[in-house]
């Protein structure tokens, strides 16, 4: 798709977006890269320093009720970088709102995740929601990914429309131990823990 | 000999120069493998292949392309200055206004033969502006640091870099082509910082900065700094001076790049870092790069302004 093209080389000149494959090496497993959030440049940031033929299987999450309204945004967010909606609201949620995740997954492709749910303007991410647990407990197969974005809350903080160049990195961490029968909130702490590592 | 055979000339110079020292990289590296410093060594010498073509085909294409890869390297520049320099988001509107108006402006002006706006559009009206932006965020701590910072970064990567490619806004009597000048600046500038870093590396003793840049040396800025000063003055031929004229000129670049290699170095340091980026590949930065022209083009620049402008 030539938007992402497009959006690729907008994200090179502006933040850099360089990878740095720390704790493991990028490779088409089923994995579930999660990372903290900062930015609405953080998803592209991301899916922007994984290498061409990873990206084609590998499918951020966005939040539905930004991204898919139509218009530019969807269409960005559709056609741009091929994400799949996650549904926010309690209210309007049907169902179980992971299962287009678990869909995914099951189809083996891969997951861009943000577990705090939002942006937050800070360097350190805040406690993450539970939906990577279930997902986690759901696919003991998938490689969990530790991955921190650095600079880019400066970059493009919350609240504003334009990126400031800045010379952004994106850290691949090592994949996160599986360990049996372990309590979610052990288990979000020790993820969150994995990603303030890398910072 | 015309513009043309001038350049032609100047480049196969350089072309010899590149493919003696690759061969003389070659053998080293053949000598002692493994040696980090000889593999820094060859890392440089191939990263200015690269900046070499990309120079030469821009002067080719002419004054529009030589005005935006200098407007590219800018902002390049300004990206890894704000990278290392801590911002809050009350900087984000100030800094939004530097890289997307700021910068292409001063850039815009020289492309509009502009001089007297140009001259004073970052000075003056950059340097008033930044910190009205900044105050409009509401957010005052620290607000003299931050203001200062961002005016700083803005004057050394934009006002400062950008007088390269201003040296075409000169009007010199019988000297047309003032591409060669901003070549002559700089091959000094240039040459001039590789033969310290050689005469460094093989003569060095007395370090002349240890704290702020440990690899300067005595040595290395005498002997270097006297050979560029003898390329510049060879080099007269292609500028409007005299021989005599162009050693003094040369030897105000060689002073100016130097000085500026060492404040840009305390600046470097003081924001924790030892090379401002890694674009360029064994070299560091774009900014580890443009040090010594930042401070080398504004001086060169405005001598030549007041002594062969009339």
């Amino acid at each position: 798709m030539w938007l992402s093209h497009v959006f690729a080389a907008f994200v090179r000149v502006t933040v850099g977006a360089r990878p740095q494959w720390i704790g493991c090496k990028p490779a088409p497993a089923l994995r579930i890269y999660y990372a903290n959030h900062t930015s609405h440049l953080d998803t592209l940031a991301l899916w922007c320093a994984l290498p061409n033929h990873l990206r084609a299987t590998t499918r951020p999450v966005a939040a539905s009720d930004y991204w898919n309204r139509g218009g530019v945004r969807g269409y960005i967010a559709t056609r741009g970088f091929n994400a799949l909606f996650i549904e926010r609201d309690k209210d309007k949620r049907e169902g179980d709102p992971l299962a287009p995740l678990a869909q995914a997954l099951s189809s083996g492709q891969s997951l861009i995740i943000f577990p705090e749910g939002t942006r937050r303007a800070q360097a350190l991410p805040s406690p993450f929601k539970s939906g990577i647990f279930h997902l986690a407990t759901k696919f003991p197969d998938a490689e969990l990914i530790p991955v921190y974005l650095d600079n880019l809350y400066r970059s493009m903080p919350k609240g504003t429309l334009l990126p400031v160049p800045l010379t952004c990195s994106v850290r691949f961490g090592t994949p996160l131990a599986r360990i049996a029968d372990e309590p979610k909130e052990v288990f979000l702490e020790r993820a969150r823990q994995a990603v303030v590592d890398l910072a | 000999m015309s513009m043309q055979q001038k350049f032609y000339c100047l480049f196969g110079a350089i072309g010899v120069l590149l493919v003696v020292a690759s061969l003389a990289g070659w053998l080293l590296q053949r000598r002692s493998p493994g040696s980090a410093t000889i593999a820094n060594l060859n890392a440089r010498v191939r990263a200015w292949w690269v900046m070499v073509a990309v120079l030469a085909a821009c002067f080719l294409l002419g004054r529009v392309a030589t005005i935006i890869l200098f407007a590219i390297a800018s902002l390049f520049a300004l990206r890894e200055f704000v990278t290392l320099t801590p911002t809050r988001t009350g900087d984000h509107l100030p800094l939004v206004v530097c890289f997307y108006v700021l910068l292409p402006v001063q850039y815009l002006l020289i492309g509009d033969d502009w001089y007297n706006l140009f001259a004073i559009f970052l000075p003056v009206y950059g340097f008033l502006l930044l910190p009205v932006l900044t105050a409009v965020s509401g957010d005052t701590e620290q607000f003299l640091e931050r203001v200062t910072k961002l005016q700083w970064g803005l004057m050394i990567t934009v006002y400062c870099v950008s007088y390269v490619p201003a040296l075409l806004l000169l009007k010199l009597p019988s000297y047309r082509d003032t591409l060669l000048l901003v070549i002559y600046l700089l091959l000094v500038v240039q040459i001039s910082d590789v033969l310290q870093y050689v005469f460094g590396k093989l003569f060095g003793k007395h370090k002349i900065a240890p704290r702020v840049s440990p690899s300067k040396t005595v040595e290395g800025f005498v002997g270097g700094g006297a050979s560029a000063v003898g390329v510049g003055a060879a080099l007269w031929w292609i500028t409007p001076f005299n021989p005599a004229q162009a050693a003094g000129m040369s030897a105000v670049i060689v002073l100016a790049g130097f000085l500026g290699g060492l404040a840009l170095s305390a600046v470097k340091r003081s924001l924790g870092a030892k090379d401002w980026g890694s674009m360029i590949e064994g070299h560091g930065g774009m900014l580890d790069r443009l040090d010594s022209v930042s401070f080398a083009a504004p001086v060169f620049f405005h001598l030549t302004r007041y002594f062969f402008e009339p």
